[in-house]
């Protein structure tokens, strides 16, 4: 909680407000305390009062109970992480308090249900622990039934006394969640709420209150990586999905399933992860791009099928929300290794579009960038997200949904003669017709996994393997050819360049901050496009004398994660190395500070 | 942010040297059932005497009866001998993986219902590695019709085992012969939900014929398993069916009860060569129609919005 200003002393002289530009909260219970439903709506409230809000979580792969975590990170200016160190612990229980105190700052505070919390004394110096009976309370609040359901809204309660937020919007924010058929059930939260607002916090000498954020043009959506990627591929005319259930992807297949029909649409739930890119790749042929998605082994499993949608080159989004992996891994962890089957799984050369959006926002456009170049380069497109970003939440500005929402019809008139893999076409780019086409000359094409001539007739002939090899890889050579080069944040000369790629962007951005804050000449470039790579990077390496590819996955055998043997790989440079690591968690601001430092042996990175 | 790389862009219908000059409307009404000839693509690759000629040829027989126009043809198939189908017919064609020609075949025809959906393939392909499939695309009862080539044996990749091989069938993968008990087709079908599932042999081309053209006016899943001859790794595999080599060609009996998926089941098991003909026809709402009620209840919801205004009122609830 960056305090920047101290406020004037209340009027009874006993709590004094305190101006804050953000605060990170996060709060620690187990996963049926609906503690994510606390998160949901600070995050949502956020979004309402134009502040930039960034969520973190974590879930048990079981599904009942089990310790689990939300934090959000609400701030008036640019939130580009969840934030390293909490301002604030709310724990309900003795595994909550103990497990997440040190990711409390010093002196930061502690709010604990003193139902079921025993502060230890050798914590009591170095952070504020507030203690409220919020078990008891709760249960009075709603009329002792005994139990002590609405305790995540009696905290909520707590939490807007403590940070002066909205009350008003948080009870509207209520209404909408909970009115429904059952009066008493909204009752119940607004008592609650009430009750834990009202609460006197005897042992709190401050309150806080957001300065006011900029405004900015248009109105806050709130939203995680998975629903704007569902709804980023709704907006650019996807209208067919296949799917198997696997976390954390399966959340886009249960909104694409849900919504799709409204559109006219369909998701189907597949007998498995084959089956759903299959059904994809024949509903794409039919026309209209369409998705299929997965995680962890299930991107596995499609790989025979992605080949062919190479070979054949049928337009196609594969979703892989990527999780720690091999095998079943580490499901409800983020990691970043599926770079390399994304880019090269499969057998034969097989050449594929992907692209790592950097969060919530960016999941939105992507998917239509994505849709967009399946249909322009007939071809494959993955979307490489991971459960970081997928499970957070974030505020963005409406997108202009009249602008962005596209028609991808397909159109089914006549033509005089066709040839889909015509060898003199522009850059190499394949032209499908949707079945249902009329075909003047009587010629109909076959699209097919085996290598063929123009007409996708299968052939033998060396030359014609050679010609159609070079075609599919040079429509993505052309493809590379268009994408903008990287944007350097900070300036394009200096010691170290940071590269990144997907959910590292926002804390990697952040450590350039920190870094320069301090004179250290250290910038950072964002690859969405993995795969092909843009072109620039040469020239933007230059300019430094340290390129370190931060990602998270393992350094492997040679010592490079997955994107950074890439760039090893396309530009021989020596001076790029990796910053990888695998312990399931986000990058850390402070982490990215801290192995930048070590790696460069703590010479200075001064300009 | 909400600058898009890559907006939306028209795109050239054909690509390269073909041009995509207008072409004038064709009616229906002035359109003459197509020939052989125009239906007609690559020449087969088959040994001569496979058997998945005749198939072939009565496929182009059935367009040709049921003026079937090209472009609302598609041929789908997985991979082996048989698979290789598509390459044969003059019209929308699909070769994709081994095993997954159901799945592929059932992406377009819930997408297009507009489209006749033909998928052949052999058994290796429907019953071993596409056996999965086989279960769930037949309990979706997904609008389609798949024939399989039955030859009991691995063909394309010259002669293993199959999963319909009989016991003591020798193969390269079974030279002492096969140990492991074949699948009978047609209780698979039955009892994954197949709405139609009818059997038939290559060597009697009215029949085979019958069968597709009852196949194909059936509104839901239909299978029909189609005896078809490796001369090359199992010839005379099918002679007990074939009254010129001195078999015997049963039909179903008359008094059989096509609804019941009890007697059907129990007719599949009539000791070789068994009967030929419909087993069962009991159609059920198709997936294709259960979808498309559902739509039709979300569109009546929002009717009269356009898609950007459907994905604002969801995204009013996000704020
Ligand atoms: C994933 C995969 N595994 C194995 C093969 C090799 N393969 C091609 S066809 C085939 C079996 C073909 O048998 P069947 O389906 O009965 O067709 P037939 O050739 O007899 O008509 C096999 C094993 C393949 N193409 N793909
Ligand atoms: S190998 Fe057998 S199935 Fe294949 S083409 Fe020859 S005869 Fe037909
Ligand atoms: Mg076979």
């Amino acid at each position: 909680m960056s305090a920047v200003a101290e406020g004037p002393s209340s009027a009874d002289g006993q709590s004094r407000l305190t101006k804050i530009n953000e605060a990170v909260i996060r709060i620690a219970g187990n996963s049926q305390d609906g503690i994510q439903a606390i998160g949901g709506f600070l995050a949502r409230l956020a979004g309402r009062s134009e502040q930039e809000v960034m969520t973190f979580m974590t879930i048990p792969s079981t599904i009942s109970g089990g310790p689990s975590i939300f934090q959000v990170r609400i701030g008036s200016g640019d939130v580009l992480s969840a934030g390293d160190e909490a301002d604030m612990l709310l724990a309900f229980y003795q595994h909550s308090y103990e497990g997440h105190i040190n990711s409390v700052k010093l002196g930061g505070i502690v709010l604990y249900d003193s139902d079921h919390v025993t502060p230890k004394p050798e914590w009591l110096e170095r952070y504020r622990h507030v203690g409220v009976a919020i078990s008891s309370k709760t249960v009075e609040a709603i009329g002792g039934t005994g139990r002590d359901k609405g305790k995540n809204i009696f905290s909520l309660g707590l939490l807007a006394r403590i940070y002066d937020l909205d009350v008003e919007k948080i009870t509207k924010l209520l209404g909408e969640r909970f009115g429904g058929k059952d009066a008493t059930i909204l009752q119940n939260a607004v008592t609650c709420f009430n009750a834990g607002h009202s609460h006197q916090l005897q042992d709190l000498l401050k309150t806080y209150q957001f300065r006011h954020a900029e405004v900015r043009g248009g109105q806050q959506v709130v939203m995680n990586g998975n629903e704007a990627l569902a709804f980023g591929l709704i907006a650019a005319g996807v209208r067919f999905g296949a799917g198997y259930p696997i976390t954390p992807w399966s959340d886009i297949m249960e909104l694409l399933r849900r919504e799709l029909p409204k559109y006219g649409g369909t998701f189907v739930q597949c007998e498995d992860e084959i089956a759903s890119i299959s059904m994809a790749i024949g509903a794409s042929w039919g026309g209209r791009v369409a998705v299929t998605g997965s995680s962890g082994p299930g991107i596995s499993l499609k790989t025979e099928a992605l080949g062919w949608a190479s070979m054949a080159e049928m337009p196609l989004i594969i979703v892989d929300v990527q999780r720690g992996g091999p095998s079943t891994g580490m499901p409800t962890n983020v990691e970043q290794s599926d770079l390399n089957i994304a880019c090269f799984g499969g057998h034969g050369d097989s050449p594929r579009v992907v692209l790592a959006p950097s969060g919530v926002e960016d999941c939105f456009y992507t998917a239509i960038e994505a849709v967009n170049i399946a249909r322009k380069y007939s071809t494959p497109v993955l979307i490489l997200t991971d459960q970081g970003i997928a499970s957070r939440i974030e505020a963005f500005i409406e997108p202009d949904l009249r602008k962005v929402c596209q028609d991808i019809t397909p159109d089914l008139s006549p033509v005089p003669d066709h040839k889909p893999y015509d060898l003199t076409a522009p850059d190499g780019v394949t032209r499908h017709l949707a079945p249902g086409t009329r075909i003047a000359s009587g010629k109909y094409p076959v699209v097919t996994g085996l290598e063929h001539d123009e007409l996708g007739h299968p052939t033998g002939s060396p030359k014609l393997h050679v010609a159609m090899t070079a075609k599919r890889r040079n429509k993505l050579r052309k493809l590379a050819s268009d994408l903008p080069v990287p944007a350097v944040y900070g300036p394009s000369e200096g010691q170290i360049l940071l590269v990144g790629w997907g959910s590292t962007y926002g804390p990697m951005r952040e450590a350039v901050d920190t870094f320069r804050s301090l004179g250290d000449a250290v910038s950072c470039i964002n690859l969405k496009y993995v795969n092909p790579l843009p072109g620039g990077l040469d020239e933007i390496f230059k300019g430094f004398r340290h390129v370190f590819v931060v990602e998270l996955n393992d350094e492997g055998v040679y010592g490079y994660g997955q994107l950074g043997a890439v760039l090893r790989a396309r530009h021989c440079d020596p001076k790029i190395r990796g910053i990888t690591k695998v312990d399931g968690l986000t990058w850390k601001v402070k982490e990215i500070v801290d192995r930048v430092r070590a790696a460069v042996g703590g010479a200075p990175v001064k300009a | 942010m909400s600058e898009l790389k890559f907006p939306f862009t028209p795109l050239p219908r054909t690509g390269g040297t073909v041009t995509s000059d207008p072409v004038p409307p064709l009616a229906d009404s002035d359109r003459k059932p197509l020939t052989k000839k125009e239906i007609s693509a690559d020449h087969p690759t088959w040994c001569p005497g496979c058997g998945d000629f005749s198939v072939l040829a009565l496929y182009f027989k059935l367009i040709e009866r049921r003026k079937m126009w090209h472009e609302k043809v598609t041929t789908v198939a997985g991979i082996g001998c048989s698979s290789r189908f598509p390459y044969f017919v003059q019209a929308h064609g699909a070769h994709f993986i081994h095993g997954r020609a159901l799945p592929f075949a059932s992406g377009v025809s819930l997408s297009r219902p507009d489209l006749h959906v033909f998928v052949f393939g052999g058994d290796g392909d429907a019953f071993s590695i596409g056996g999965n499939h086989f279960s769930h695309t037949a309990r979706k009862n997904i609008k389609m019709t798949y024939v399989v080539m039955d030859n009991f044996v691995y063909g394309l990749t010259k002669k293993q085992t199959s999963p319909t091989s009989p016991i003591g069938f020798k193969s390269k993968t079974d030279i002492w012969g096969s140990l492991d008990r074949p699948i009978n087709p047609l209780k698979q079908a039955i009892a994954a939900g197949a709405t139609f599932v009818a059997r038939t042999t290559h060597t009697n081309p009215n029949h085979v014929l019958e069968m597709m053209e009852a196949a194909m006016d059936h509104d839901g899943f239909s299978y029909i398993e189609c005896l078809s001859e490796c001369v090359e790794f199992y010839p005379g595999a099918f002679d007990a069916s074939n009254p010129r080599k001195g078999g015997k060609f049963d039909l179903v009996p008359k008094e059989h009860d096509v609804t019941d998926e009890y007697a059907a089941y129990r007719l599949a098991d009539t000791a070789w060569p068994g009967c030929f003909g419909i087993f069962y026809r009991n159609p059920r709402p198709t997936k294709n129609a259960n979808e498309a009620k559902i739509i039709e209840e979300h569109r009546s919801k929002v009717s009269g919005l356009a898609d950007w205004e459907i994905l604002q009122k969801s995204f009013a609830r996000m704020k």
